[in-house]
């Protein structure tokens, strides 16, 4: 087998099993709790039937295996089970219901930062990069150094005093349902994304600078600037082959911070999104909402940092050139 | 070509007046080349020379009008064929670099792109510059690689640089920088990276290809020997500043200045060599590997007489590291036995009593990676002799100061950190530290080669010099048969995990050879101008006949 | 000729650690400066709170809403409880959790770190994969999730803060771990290592003679951003509402409590509205300890940008 295909493999291999341990913790860690999750919401009058009741009613009495299997199984073919919020009503909830549009509204924002952020943070790394300590360069440092410390809801408060309360540009908070229109949702999501993509783009500028100061500073660079080829060639034709590795590190690095950052800056617009569900659903101790989301959360995660170590294997020349 | 008729021997086509650089340190400029004058013909090879720290390689850079970040010209002129570099423009030193002065760079490995080619970025400037076509460039680049004595030259340009091996890489890298046939080539180091086999074969073909096209040449290097077979003339630096410089046959018969005379002594060291019965170490029979199925150690059998010394030679992963290892019990043996005073060692480290342990002691390559950098000397070297002999306090002092005494330092160091000695103190501390365990064996592994030439020859004087007042044993891994030839008793010749040889010093070094012994002393360059010619003329002959 | 004649180096006179200080202040640029007088601020903001704060953390003195005043020096909040004294008691709060989370996650991941580092073999392969895992889980979701799960149990509903140090210290303390074990790794591989362990010392010597000297300087950096990381997020929980419970003044659920002042423009001096005043107490903190952090990693990394 090709190198490349075969590390490829085993990386994925790698996220498939991170991603199974992720799901034994995320289950396990409501079976860690002392006395059992049924006491706790039950609170300590409860006779022993309500308790058993309860359980039964949720599935509890079983082995946490099976359990485990029954949850895992589901969540393959896209079922994350039943909410506890309409536990012994009719209106029963499905997790997946619950969450589809806020998914969806979720990754409106993000992508919609990613489209902005991305390109913008290369292009003001590399520029950074390439003149460095120059005054753009050091006002560029200065400036992102101050921002990547501030924290998020800071940056939101600041915009949403600026741009909706001042200026009133955009609204102040980003309501938006199903049916809203795509070029409104666009607009009424504008704000949160802008917060984000200042977040952001301070550090994977940060990072891209610091990658590309790396990789200018090998002795090859020096080399080809021996050989008289001029910078710019150089940049494109010798830095850039060897780039793609760390240039997707940094991307990745930044699109999973994203998603710390979307549930505060959801809550602070209360823009309808999965963070958002989740915060609403820890305070009211919804478990299976919870669990879901902790997993939607965690696979975005190990699927961008996979994506990032897939790019630097498909672009190392010595697995591409195997002795 | 069109610049052929330009190519005359005699003109003078690079002229540098008082250059004057300073480099930064801590926000500090200060001087790190005084006043340097190069003077270099059509045709002509130059060798600089010297020490760590000379500014050898900031000279060379500087023949090209270049300056390393954190580096900067401040003075002089610099005139390459009328051309001003200190005053041409960056788009006019582009147009010079790579097509009419070529730079060969120290490490091949890290200065080819990873991402492309050989014979991509062989091709680059000729084809940048104008020079010639893409075809003809490659045609070009693949008849140099033939020249360059390249294994397959026709195919081997479209492996990557991680494909080939060391000596091929700096090989191609010379190819390169010939592509465009330029007046003047920079080599800076190019074979320190080498084993000394290797070495011969890319040594001569530089010095060919720099002779068919008459190509002129800055040869910078650390190694006396090696400079005597590139260089028409020499030049010795020290401290940025030139000592001496004479064509190469009179700067090596009759140097004149005490300094060159000390670089040139270190080579005439050498030990009465003696023999003894009374082995003190025994390796038998030792296999040993790092957990692969690769034996590193292949049935080793090393004898270590008392109050001797044992040079194990050899080249990059020939074992005589793993060597170490495996007597110290880092590394146990998978076969064989280590005998100590007739009695075997237990084979791992830890089963090993306190009194074992301090009876053989270990110097290391690097005293900046064998010191810790957070412990005074007074800790450093005090350590053992509490840990072994139970001093303490002032007695312990006490016997550090004697100890620095005996290393010739004194104990005005006892409260310095490693960081403020010098290479050669440091090592210096790393000696004391292991004769404080009063051992009987010391392994000494590589201790002088990262070291400078005079430094070197201090160590070894006190290294003999502590060998006759304690009688400690010596087994001294090395790489450099200068420093065998030096040190030792008796030798052992290492090849690929095999002992190749063991022997007193005159028996190994003198013939009949086996095979890999001759191919390695024959590889050792010497003083002498004429070595390489009459090796290579005696290995050809040597071959027609096989 | 003499051995030590061409070895010696001009060795500068050894000077003591408060002339090093000094020194080493005295060439700090501006920004860590600032950075300094900041953090000292807070830290005597954070010790001596009671005596600062002209009134009680949360006691009600005066009417809701009220504007800046000579009597309430930024006003009151929602419920009446004046403002400038919550964020003194915040500062105690706030940082003081931070402080003892990222101490605790220190303790934890920097013993294993080095200590796996040091043993290799299966218990190296088992700690790395498990803190893998739990690095595949951004913490402060992960954080979320044990909250929702231990949030209701009775000891940690009377003390939040204690539920907070011990999800957010073992969850930091796999970073911590990373970074210990890294540093440890490159340490460990030294000679000055080996050399130690030939000599026969045991663990104890090794660890805490050679190789912990030699890793603070990395670590202790490392420290001032762990500790930032760990104040934003207890402040990014509180906000959230999950964190902090009222009635304790804590930055997070200040900004929390009075968000939608910000529709109200600030009446008089300084002009800034209500919920800024603990979202700007954050990100200076946070601001002065990366501008003190920068400067340290640029001293001891010798990381300087070529000219």
């Amino acid at each position: 087998m090709h190198p490349v295909l075969r590390t490829v493999l085993q990386r994925l291999g790698l996220g498939v099993l991170t991603l199974i341990v992720v799901s034994v913790v995320i289950f396990s860690s409501l079976e860690l709790l002392p006395g059992g999750y049924a006491e706790n919401i039950l609170g300590q009058g409860a006779t022993p039937e309500t308790v058993a009741n309860f359980k039964k009613e949720l599935g509890l009495d079983r082995p946490a295996y099976v359990r485990y299997f029954e949850w895992i199984g589901g969540v393959a073919q896209g079922d994350f089970g039943a909410s506890y919020s309409g536990v012994g009503g009719t209106n029963k909830r499905e997790v997946a219901h619950v969450i589809a549009p806020r998914l969806y509204n979720t990754f409106f924002l993000a992508i919609l930062t990613a489209i902005i952020a991305v390109p913008l943070s290369l292009f003001l790394g590399v520029m950074a990069a390439l003149y460095r300590n120059s005054w753009y360069d050091r006002i560029v440092n200065a400036v992102t150094l101050t921002t990547i410390a501030a924290p998020e809801f800071l940056i939101a408060y600041l915009l949403m005093l600026l741009f909706a309360l001042k200026w009133k540009w955009f609204p102040s908070l980003s309501t938006v349902g199903e049916t809203t229109p795509f070029f409104e949702h666009l607009y009424r999501a504008a704000l949160p994304a802008i917060t984000l993509t200042l977040v952001i783009v301070a550090h994977m500028m940060r990072m891209t600078r610091a990658a590309l100061i790396n990789l200018l500073a090998s002795p090859y660079m020096e080399m080809a600037k021996l050989k008289g080829v001029p910078a710019r060639e150089a940049i494109v034709k010798h830095a850039l082959p060897n780039a793609w590795a760390p240039i997707a590190t940094v991307v990745a690095f930044n699109l999973a911070y994203l998603v710390v950052g979307v549930v505060i800056v959801e809550v602070v617009y209360v823009y309808p999104g999965i963070g958002q569900l989740m915060v609403d659903s820890v305070s009211s101790r919804d478990m299976p909402v919870v669990q879901a989301c902790a997993l939607i959360f965690a696979a975005t995660y190990i699927l961008l940092n996979l994506s990032a170590d897939v790019v630097s294997i498909i672009t190392n020349p010595r697995l591409l050139h195997p002795k | 070509m069109s610049t052929d008729n330009k190519r005359v021997k005699g003109e003078t086509v690079l002229e540098i007046r008082d250059l004057k650089i300073e480099g930064n340190s801590d926000g500090v400029w200060h001087p790190i080349v005084k006043g340097v004058d190069v003077t270099l013909k059509r045709g002509e090879v130059l060798g600089l020379i010297g020490e760590s720290g000379a500014g050898k390689s900031t000279i060379g850079l500087a023949a090209m009008g270049f300056a390393r970040p954190g580096c900067r010209i401040v003075g002089g002129t610099i005139m390459f064929d009328g051309i001003d570099l200190r005053k041409a423009s960056e788009a006019q030193k582009r147009d010079l670099w790579g097509s009419r002065i070529a730079y060969v760079a120290q490490s091949a490995a890290a200065a080819f792109n990873p991402a492309h080619t050989l014979i991509d970025q062989t091709v680059e400037t000729a084809v940048r510059h104008g020079i010639m076509t893409r075809e003809q460039a490659e045609a070009d680049a693949r008849d140099l690689y033939k020249r360059l004595q390249l294994p397959k030259p026709d195919t081997i340009g479209d492996r990557f640089p991680h494909q080939v091996s060391g000596g091929q890489l700096q090989r191609a890298m010379t190819a390169m920088a010939m592509a465009c046939r330029p007046d003047l080539i920079i080599f800076d180091e190019p074979t320190t990276a080498l084993d000394v086999t290797t070495q011969v074969e890319v040594l001569a073909a530089m010095r060919d290809i720099v002779e068919q096209f008459n190509t002129a040449a800055i040869y910078i290097t650390h190694d006396l020997a090696v400079v005597a077979q590139m260089a028409d003339r020499i030049m010795v630096l020290l401290r940025g500043k030139e000592v001496e410089q004479a064509p190469t046959r009179q700067m090596l018969k009759q140097p004149t200045q005490d300094y060159t005379k000390t670089l040139w002594a270190v080579r005439k060291l050498a030990k009465e060599e003696s023999i003894s019965d009374d082995i003190a170490l025994r390796v038998h029979n030792v296999d040993a590997s790092y957990g692969g199925m690769v034996k590193v150690l292949d049935n080793v059998t090393v004898q270590l007489p008392r109050g001797r010394t044992v040079a194990v030679v050899g080249e990059s992963g020939s074992g005589k590291s793993t060597l170490a290892r495996a007597i110290t019990g880092l590394l146990p043996p998978m076969k064989g036995e280590v005998y100590f005073n007739g009695k075997p060692l237990p084979k791992a480290l830890k089963d090993r009593d306190k009194d074992t342990l301090r009876r053989i002691q270990m110097i290391y390559q690097s005293a900046d990676t064998s010191l810790n950098p957070r412990q005074t000397i007074r800790d450093l070297i005090g350590r053992p002799i509490e840990f072994y002999h139970g001093i303490k306090g002032a007695a312990c002092d006490r016997a550090v100061a004697e100890l620095l005494d005996a290393i010739e330092l004194n104990e005005s160091y006892i409260d310095r950190l490693p960081g403020e000695l010098s290479g050669g103190q440091k090592q210096r501390i790393s000696i004391a530290r292991a004769l404080a365990a009063k051992p009987e064996i010391i392994i000494c592994d590589e201790v002088t080669s990262a070291l400078d030439q005079i430094v070197q020859e201090e160590i070894l004087t006190l290294l003999m010099k502590l060998q006759k007042e304690t009688n400690v044993s010596y087994l001294f891994i090395t790489h450099d048969i200068a420093t065998v030839r030096a040190i030792s008793d008796e030798i052992v010749v290492m090849h690929q995990g095999k002992v190749v040889q063991q022997g007193p010093k005159t028996k190994v070094l003198n013939p009949p050879y086996p095979a890999y012994t001759e191919l390695l002393l024959s590889s050792v360059p010497e003083m002498d101008p004429d070595w390489l010619t009459n090796l290579l003329a005696k290995r050809a002959k040597g071959k027609v006949k096989a | 000729m003499t051995a030590q004649a061409p070895d010696i180096r001009s060795v500068r006179a050894r000077r003591t650690f408060w002339e090093n200080a000094k020194r080493t202040l005295a060439s700090a640029p501006f920004s860590a400066w600032f950075g300094m007088v900041i953090i000292l601020i807070y830290a005597i903001c954070a010790i001596f709170a009671p005596w600062i704060a002209p009134y009680g953390e949360a006691d009600v003195v005066g009417k809701a809403y009220l504007p800046a005043s000579a009597e309430f020096w930024l006003g009151t909040d929602q419920i009446g409880r004046d403002l400038f004294s919550r964020l003194i008691y915040g500062a105690r709060n706030t940082i003081g959790i931070a402080l003892i989370t990222t101490m605790l996650s220190f303790l934890v991941g920097g013993t294993l770190g080095v200590l796996t580092a040091l043993m290799r073999g299966w218990l190296d392969q088992g700690v790395s994969r498990i803190v893998d895992a739990f690095l595949a889980i951004p913490v402060l979701i992960f954080s979320l999730m044990l909250l929702a799960v231990f949030g209701k149990v009775q000891f940690f509903m009377e003390h939040r803060w204690v539920l907070l140090v011990i999800i957010l210290g073992l969850l930091d303390s796999t970073r911590v771990f990373r970074l210990a074990r890294a540093t440890a790794m490159n340490v460990v591989v030294m000679d000055y290592v080996e050399s130690a362990k030939l000599r026969g010392e045991n663990m104890r010597w090794i660890i805490f003679r050679e190789v912990l000297p030699n890793i603070l300087p990395p670590l202790i950096t490392e420290f001032g951003l762990r500790f930032c990381f760990v104040f934003l997020t207890i402040s990014a929980l509180s906000f959230l509402g999950v964190g902090m419970q009222p009635p304790t003044a804590d930055w997070g659920s200040m900004l929390a409590e009075n968000k939608t002042l910000i529709n109200f423009p600030a009446v008089g001096f300084p002009w800034i509205r209500k919920p800024f005043y603990p979202a700007i107490a954050i990100a200076l903190l946070t601001v002065a300890i990366n501008f003190v952090v920068d400067w340290v990693l640029h001293k001891t990394s010798g990381l300087r940008d070529e000219h």
